[in-house]
């Protein structure tokens, strides 16, 4: 199946010679939850702006569900829904009005029952006469999805979703993005809560100075780029290693009371049975075990910071 | 043609409006009410006719253009540059709507209130000043034609702004002096030879000597130029709302 969009060498180089992106590749499959991730001014605006037609692109092309993004703009825009990052709304404008406006906006005919089960789902209905400007900072970020969604589009964009909510509209909009996706919708995401992209991407893109690092399935990525540590708890405190394990990536903890063994887990020759088999053979007992993996947050602070890269 | 995108437009515009039914109507009509009775009631009847009209109906085309360039301007400038201000501006930039979509939606709703205001300001001028109009059609077109025109030179101000000084700098320091200049109380014959040459370059001269041979049979420029010179600052204008929008310049950077 064609993807939904794809990014063919795009490129954005500001008046000022800063340059936000570098020539960017990427293919969007459709019905998929893609997360992109980086830090400040890593470009992930910069490209969704350009994909949703609020910047142009020096450089490149885009297609979004077959048409190109500059010459058939109406149907790639009509396929697009945008929920930006910034709480941009028409503060004296009411609820159900500025939903009528972005339908209308898009080129649909008014539809009230569609109007009223997003508002009934986002928990909007009872505010459906509220001027905005009365409304509380989720309840507003819960108006720009509902205009997003106003007008049925194929994907759906978005910029940084929870940033500023509590932590139950934060799940709240995460079972919402999952109904969404069951029911067809593709999904494009940023990001800075890595636990949001690791519970809810299938695929995650990392963008580091305007360049897009990494793109992979979220489990293959921590499958071959998660770590793992094992901690034992030893029987007796230990002096020091026995030189014969110096070459281990083993550390004795500070107390002389346990050793922590840092591995890849597919790497060959990081079994744990064989490390205890040495341990044993030098006369280390140990009384507990604990193993912990290390989180999407770890991957990513370390692919950023260019360990992994 | 995207005519859902200009009919949400166009209301959403309307809706501002009636909102702020005061600040949009009421006070323009007071504030023109209060010229023509001053100038028209009270200091007009001791003026003398002017090309054979009485001095009070003589000066309501140029009121009355006074009142339709600036709130022209200031409506459709306001409708576009809110949204760039508010940053709801990403929601027209990310729609399928095209320049003249946008053009039709955001200036013809700045025109209609132009004209509502306009159609307030002829009915009161009537209560203080007695006036016939000697070509209707003539005077409805002209309206409709300047309240387009101007609200489109309106809108590529607001293109154009980028903060809220920008946005009055030219309607108050621009096109109210070439109003007050462009004979709004006066006939440009009242002027000295050398003046008369200058103010033709003022473009208000024929916007209020059009409109006022419409009123009265009488102009200081002929209607035919008067009409061509509005139809080009249209045209104009368009090309430049056309280019912003292709280019992206100070829209889509």
């Amino acid at each position: 199946m064609p993807p939904i969009i794809s990014v063919n060498r795009v490129g954005k180089t500001y008046a000022s010679g800063h340059e936000a992106l570098k020539d960017v590749d990427l293919d969007i499959q459709r019905g998929e939850i893609f997360a992109l991730l980086g830090p400040n001014g890593a470009g992930k605006t910069t490209l969704i702006s350009i994909v949703c037609g609020i910047v142009k692109a020096s450089r490149g092309t885009i297609r979004v569900d077959g048409h190109d993004i500059v010459r058939d703009y109406r149907a790639a825009r009509s396929a697009i829904g945008l929920v930006p990052q910034e709480l941009h709304t028409d503060a004296f404008e009411t609820v159900m009005a500025t939903l009528k406006f972005s339908r209308g906006l898009f080129g649909k005919r008014p539809d009230p029952a569609l109007i009223e089960r997003l508002l009934r789902d986002l928990a909007l209905w009872d505010k459906r006469d509220a001027k905005i400007m009365t409304l509380s900072g989720g309840m507003k970020r819960r108006v720009m999805i509902a205009k997003a969604l106003s007008h049925e589009p194929a994907i759906l964009f978005l910029d940084e979703p929870s940033a500023g909510v509590d932590v139950e509209l934060r799940h709240g909009m995460w079972q919402m993005v999952r109904r969404l996706r069951e029911s067809g919708t593709t999904i494009i995401l940023t990001t800075h809560y890595i636990e949001e992209a690791e519970q809810m991407a299938d695929r995650i893109g990392v963008m580091r100075k305007g360049e897009l690092i990494l793109v992979e399935e979220t489990r293959a990525l921590m499958r071959t780029l998660g770590k793992r540590q094992l901690t034992l708890s030893l029987a007796q405190p230990l002096d020091e290693l026995p030189a014969a394990l110096a070459g281990l990536p083993l550390a004795l903890s500070d107390d002389r009371r346990s050793l922590v063994y840092r591995f890849d887990a597919h790497a060959d020759g990081a079994g744990i049975a064989g490390l205890l088999a040495r341990l044993g053979e030098h006369g280390i007992a140990w009384k507990d075990l604990a193993t912990e993996e290390s989180s999407l947050e770890d991957i990513f602070v370390d692919l950023v910071h260019g360990e992994r890269a | 043609m995207n005519l859902h995108a200009i009919r949400a437009i166009y209301r959403f515009e309307m809706a501002r409006t009636f909102r702020t039914i005061t600040q949009s109507i009421a006070s323009p009509v007071l504030s023109t009410s209060l010229y023509f009775i001053v100038f028209g009631a009270a200091i007009g009847s001791r003026m003398g006719e002017i090309d054979g009209v009485d001095y009070g109906a003589f000066i309501i085309p140029g009121l009355l253009m006074l009142s339709l360039l600036s709130e022209s301007i200031s409506n459709a400038s306001f409708g576009i540059y809110m949204p760039k201000w508010a940053g709801t501006i990403y929601e027209l930039l990310s729609a399928p709507v095209s320049w003249l979509e946008a053009v039709i939606g955001y200036v013809g709703a700045a025109a209609t209130k132009s004209l509502m205001l306009g159609a307030l300001i002829l009915v009161t001028a009537r209560v203080f000043v007695p006036y016939e109009i000697a070509h209707p059609l003539w005077m409805v077109g002209f309206l409709v034609l300047t309240a387009v025109t101007f609200s489109l030179f309106g809108f590529v101000i607001g293109l154009w702004a980028d903060d809220f000084q920008k946005l009055q700098v030219i309607p108050l320091m621009v096109v109210t002096p070439l109003t007050f200049l462009g004979g709004a109380f006066y006939s440009i014959d009242m002027l000295p030879p050398f003046w008369q040459k200058v103010t033709l370059l003022n473009p208000v001269v024929y916007l209020i000597s059009g409109f006022r041979w419409s009123f009265h049979g009488v102009a200081d420029v002929h209607i035919g130029v008067a009409t061509g010179m509005t139809l080009g600052f249209l045209a104009l204008c368009l090309g430049f709302v056309w280019w912003v929008f292709r280019s992206g310049w100070k829209l889509r950077n």
